[in-house]
């Protein structure tokens, strides 16, 4: 079905869209994301890059649904989840529907857990999902993740980054429809990076669209076809990945380049002709 | 300027058999600049919290400055090793910026003007003048990982130790901890950071300690551990060479993993190729 502009509310193809929305946090003076007009559409991977308090973050609880419904503020503008206004969907509607991985793994282990395994599966179960079904997503995000060797250790006491390998399988055993994740590699080495982008990839393969917000451009760069730049909480770029992440400007808006772009510019400046290079990284 | 030495550190928690650290022998020379690198849970950030006495060996022995750290407190060990952490939360715990940054210095018998300016040395560093009396916690979570970063850096430790300084930071953050990390080494400190980021290890660092499973694989200058003949073991540990290394090997260049060896001998190449008088990709016309 074709979507015409301003017609989200019925579009089957958009999945989430946000529709000029500035969130205010309680007690701060300015809004920490202002005028945010954004769609993703069914298997979409869209990624978020911007300077440190950019206002990733807040688009990424925003587009969850969990700003303000459980962090003190003001919203204005509309977001909208499968057609529906987020606002007027229940919680447990809105976790069926949307998962979201947090910046630090360790506020979003459940907690009440005392094996990784139980932790991966507290989402599902939590769902209702089966429980032959939970024993299957659960060994299956372990294994998708490479972390079943540790499936019966205490997840309060993983490294950081096997915390957070279990917090985003956790994530995948609820098979979302939809997932926001902010700076889901910050904590983890390259194989975990590359684990968790593969796994990232099959589900939008799936069907499921994607918001990523990273520092990490060239994980982007493999992952994500379209990337925004949050500059001071406005969306000040929109466009196919490739254009974005070469555009010279993107440093001083905050963003680090991707290592191929750094080479190319480091040999530029050194007044070498880049064609050598240009084979090499292609 | 002190050095460092473990000799056969092992290290089992508590809360099971797992042996973090499984026999590390290491000598650290003052004024070194090293980065430690290996897979989440290889024991990166075990081995480096028994340098300042965080954690004590369940086997072997950890020297610092020629003294056994075990004879030796935590607090005097801070005299001497100072550590950010990973996770800015688990450090910051006063109600301002300058609370938090005054905190180190003080505990060490820094006061008056002196105190004043080991803070306003340490904040100007990581671009957090000016914010003295913002709390901590409403700072965004990379600011709160620099100011973790000054809060060590105005103690003015002869080592110090970072433990994934540039996670999560943007490109301003990046250029300023390595900038940091830059003046504290020109400054004739030791530097010990752990980090995933290849790039900025073979940028940055004059050695790299490649662990894994509790012990020390790969020990050496980046373009020995990035070296070609190594990318076997690298990947056995799940490690993969920066792309500087990669582009470098593809072209016969060597062993370039640092981003600037990399275009010092694409340069050299190119010069070669004109001094044989042979043609260059593009003539001018």
């Amino acid at each position: 079905m074709a979507c015409s502009p301003g017609s989200h509310e019925t579009c089957t193809d958009t999945v989430l869209s946000l529709r000029g929305v500035s969130y205010r946090y309680a007690g701060a003076t300015d809004p920490a994301i202002r005028d945010v007009d954004l769609t993703l559409q069914d298997g979409e991977l869209l990624g978020i890059v911007g300077a440190s308090e950019a206002g990733k973050t807040t688009l990424c609880l925003v587009a969850a649904g969990l700003a303000p419904r459980t962090i003190r503020g003001s919203l204005s503008g509309t977001v909208h989840l499968d057609g529906e206004d987020a606002a007027s969907l229940q919680m447990h509607e809105l976790a069926a529907r949307i998962g979201i991985c947090f910046q630090r793994p360790w506020t979003q282990l459940s907690g009440v857990c005392e094996t990784v395994f139980e932790e991966v599966a507290f989402g599902p179960m939590n769902l209702g999902v089966p429980r032959q079904e939970t024993l299957a997503r659960t060994d299956e995000a372990l294994t998708a993740l490479a972390i079943t060797d540790v499936a019966s250790r205490d997840p309060a006491r993983l490294s950081g980054g096997q915390m957070q390998l279990v917090a985003i399988a956790g994530l995948l055993a609820m098979e979302p429809a939809h997932l926001v994740l902010d700076e889901p590699t910050a904590q983890l080495d390259p194989a975990g990076t590359r684990l968790v982008a593969d796994a990232l990839a099959r589900l939008a393969a799936n069907g499921a669209s994607i918001l990523i917000a990273e520092q990490r451009t060239d994980l982007l760069a493999a992952l994500c076809s379209r990337i925004i730049v949050l500059q001071a909480g406005r969306v000040i770029r929109d466009g196919p990945t490739v254009e974005v992440l070469t555009d010279p400007e993107l440093p001083r808006q905050g963003v680090p380049e991707t290592s191929a772009g750094r080479l190319r510019r480091l040999a530029t400046e050194a007044g070498i002709a880049t064609e050598l290079l240009d084979q090499a990284l292609d | 300027m002190i050095g460092l030495r473990v000799e056969g550190l092992a290290h089992v928690y508590l809360a099971g058999a797992v042996r973090a650290l499984d026999g590390v022998d290491l000598e650290i020379g003052p004024g070194e600049l090293v980065a430690l690198v290996g897979q989440n849970g290889s024991g990166k950030s075990t081995l480096v919290r028994h340098l300042n006495g965080l954690l004590r060996p369940t086997e072997g022995r950890v020297w610092v400055d020629g003294v056994d750290a075990a004879g030796r407190t935590v607090a005097q060990l801070a005299r001497l090793v100072g550590s950010v952490f990973q996770d800015p939360d688990r450090q910051i715990f006063a109600g301002s910026v300058r609370a938090e940054v005054e905190f180190g210095p003080r505990n060490l018998g820094l006061a008056g003007t002196q105190l004043r300016a080991a803070v306003a040395e340490a904040l100007a560093a990581v671009g957090l003048d000016g914010q003295e009396d913002a709390n901590p916690f409403d700072l965004g979570d990379t600011r709160r990982k620099l100011l973790t970063l000054a809060s060590v850096l105005a103690m003015g430790t002869p080592v110090l130790v970072l433990d994934e300084p540039t996670t999560g930071q943007d490109a301003r953050g990046m250029g300023l901890v390595r900038a940091v990390i830059a003046a504290a080494h020109g400054a004739g400190r030791t530097i010990i950071a752990v980090s995933h980021d290849m790039s900025f290890v073979a940028d940055d660092f004059d050695r790299i300690i490649v662990m894994s499973a509790g012990r020390v694989i790969l020990d050496g200058a980046p373009e020995e551990v990035f070296a070609e003949e190594q990318w076997p073991l690298l990947a056995s540990t799940f490690l993969e060479p920066p792309l500087a290394a990669r582009v470098g090997a593809r072209l016969g260049l060597g062993s370039t993993p640092a981003d600037a060896a990399l275009i010092r001998a694409l340069a050299d190449r190119g010069q070669q190729l004109d001094g044989k008088g042979a043609k260059p990709p593009h003539q001018p016309t």
